[in-house]
């Protein structure tokens, strides 16, 4: 059990990263990833929205949408109503929690909540309580799952932003500057990821 | 059957939704200041982060609480700066009016010439080349860099020194930037305070060598002045701003006319 939590969390950070490998998320990914701190501030409060997201879409999954009977089969089968209600949910979600963090914890609202309705309904918050549901996963290994989601994002977010860093420094001929040698240099960094590849199930095993 | 289930969930949880969120914004409500609202409001809402800050929201709370200049958003451009300054109660204008001062009189001919450079065209080149073909170091080289940088035609070359256009410059600060010899500064400065035209900080002797319309550092505009305002430092005289009130004085008595109006 803990070698396949293991297994699932290092493989949502390095080989499965979100950005990097899947491309969700690209859009905070090139936004934010200017400063270091706001890429990490950004991150924090993506790990917190898939783990809290993915608490709460995949009992309404499992319970709601497509509830097992006693005898092992569908009571009813609503599951092409999961974007709608995902969304839906994560949205209130998200705009509940801005406002209780504004209430009760202002220093957290502080450095999170600029960010938190950015990723209302970001796709790779959805696409990881989506693709949880399709693995197949459990309450647990979704949970897992997410947060290691969230920390494959936060990893690309602070690497990227270093060689952002380093490429406002950098003179690249006139037509690439901005965000075309911005996209090269992503591409690069995706590339890097692929080197990944296996190194999960070599450590781990197959499960 | 089904599709009346599939109805009944959705709008069951679109329902708790909103009544949750209506609830947790009435009872967990935080005063926050009505303006920031209405800053939001006059904002174009792209998130674009053009301004700086992490988004409109961001910008506005800024705008109120931190006191950011009204004018930061690029795609809302002057229209967003005027309904941004109409909520704030200031006025988007009142921002101080700087523009580009070129510090130097130095022609062909008031300053001596060391070679003769035939390079590439760019100050930056010449500036690379033993600091230029003139004699002083610290003048204007001519070329026109900064003409080539200013986006509102402000910047031109005459009689082979760059001169600003008053009424195109918005201070900006392009030329400035891109100036070898900082000769180009960026002052608060209306038509009635005098300028210091001259950027060179050797002493007297060896500016007189170079040029004959060189500040010499002789302190008789620092001595003249009865408001403080004037300072020389580095053998260059500095005109502070703050307390300048433009009687013209220092004018007067510099002695090698590099103090003008």
């Amino acid at each position: 059990m803990a070698v396949k939590l293991a297994s699932i969390l290092f493989t949502m950070i390095l080989v499965d990263n979100y950005v990097l490998v899947k491309f969700l998320g690209i859009c905070p990914f090139l936004g934010v990833s200017k400063k270091l701190d706001s890429a990490f501030g950004m991150s924090c409060a993506v790990v917190f929205v898939m783990t809290l997201a993915t608490a709460v879409t995949w009992p309404i999954q499992n319970f709601l949408l497509t509830p097992m009977g006693p005898d092992g089969q569908l009571k009813w089968d609503l599951g092409y109503l999961q974007t709608i209600v995902f969304i839906l949910v994560i949205a209130v979600l998200v705009q509940l929690v801005e406002i209780i963090m504004r209430k009760y914890m202002p220093p957290l609202h502080k450095a999170l909540g600029v960010y938190l309705p950015l990723i209302t309904t970001n796709c790779a918050v959805l696409g990881v309580t989506v693709l949880n549901i399709d693995n197949g996963y459990n309450f647990v290994e979704s949970i897992v799952c997410a947060i290691g989601a969230g920390l494959g994002f936060m990893l690309a977010m602070v690497i990227f932003s270093g060689v952002r860093k380093r490429l406002e420094d950098a003179q690249p001929p006139k037509c690439f500057e901005g965000l075309p040698i911005t996209l090269v240099a992503a591409s690069a960094a995706a590339l890097s990821f692929g080197g990944f590849g296996g190194i999960i199930e070599g450590i781990f095993g197959t499960v | 059957m089904e599709i009346g289930l599939a109805i009944a969930i959705v709008s069951v949880l679109g329902l708790i939704g909103a009544v949750i969120l209506v609830l947790a914004a009435k009872f967990m409500s935080v005063e926050q200041d009505p303006r920031i609202d209405q800053v939001s409001g006059c904002l174009p809402g792209a998130n674009c982060g053009a301004c700086g800050y992490a988004g409109c929201a961001d910008y506005a709370r800024a705008v109120v609480e931190e006191g950011a200049a009204v004018n930061k958003c690029v795609p809302g451009g002057a229209k967003a700066a005027a309904d941004v300054a109409a909520v704030m109660g200031v006025e988007a204008g009142a921002t101080a009016v700087v523009k580009a001062v070129v510090g130097c009189q130095g022609k062909p001919g008031v300053c001596t010439q060391l070679f003769s450079y035939e390079g590439i065209s760019s100050c930056a080149a010449a500036a690379a080349l033993h600091g230029g073909p003139k004699a002083c170091t610290f003048g204007c080289l001519g070329l026109g860099d900064c003409v080539k940088a200013c986006p509102f035609d402000a910047m031109h070359i005459v009689d082979g020194i760059a001169q600003v256009d008053p009424a195109k410059c918005v201070g900006c600060g392009a030329c400035a930037k891109v100036c070898p010899h900082n000769v180009i500064s960026i002052l608060g400065v209306t038509p009635e305070k005098p300028r210091v035209l001259c950027n060179n900080q050797e002493k007297g002797a060896l500016v007189n060598k170079e040029c004959s319309t060189g500040c010499i550092g002789c302190m008789k505009c620092q001595k003249t002045c009865q408001h403080d305002a004037v300072k020389v430092e580095n053998f260059l005289a500095r005109i502070d701003y703050s307390k300048c009130v433009g009687c013209g004085e220092c004018v007067e008595a510099c002695p090698k006319h590099v103090i003008v109006f």
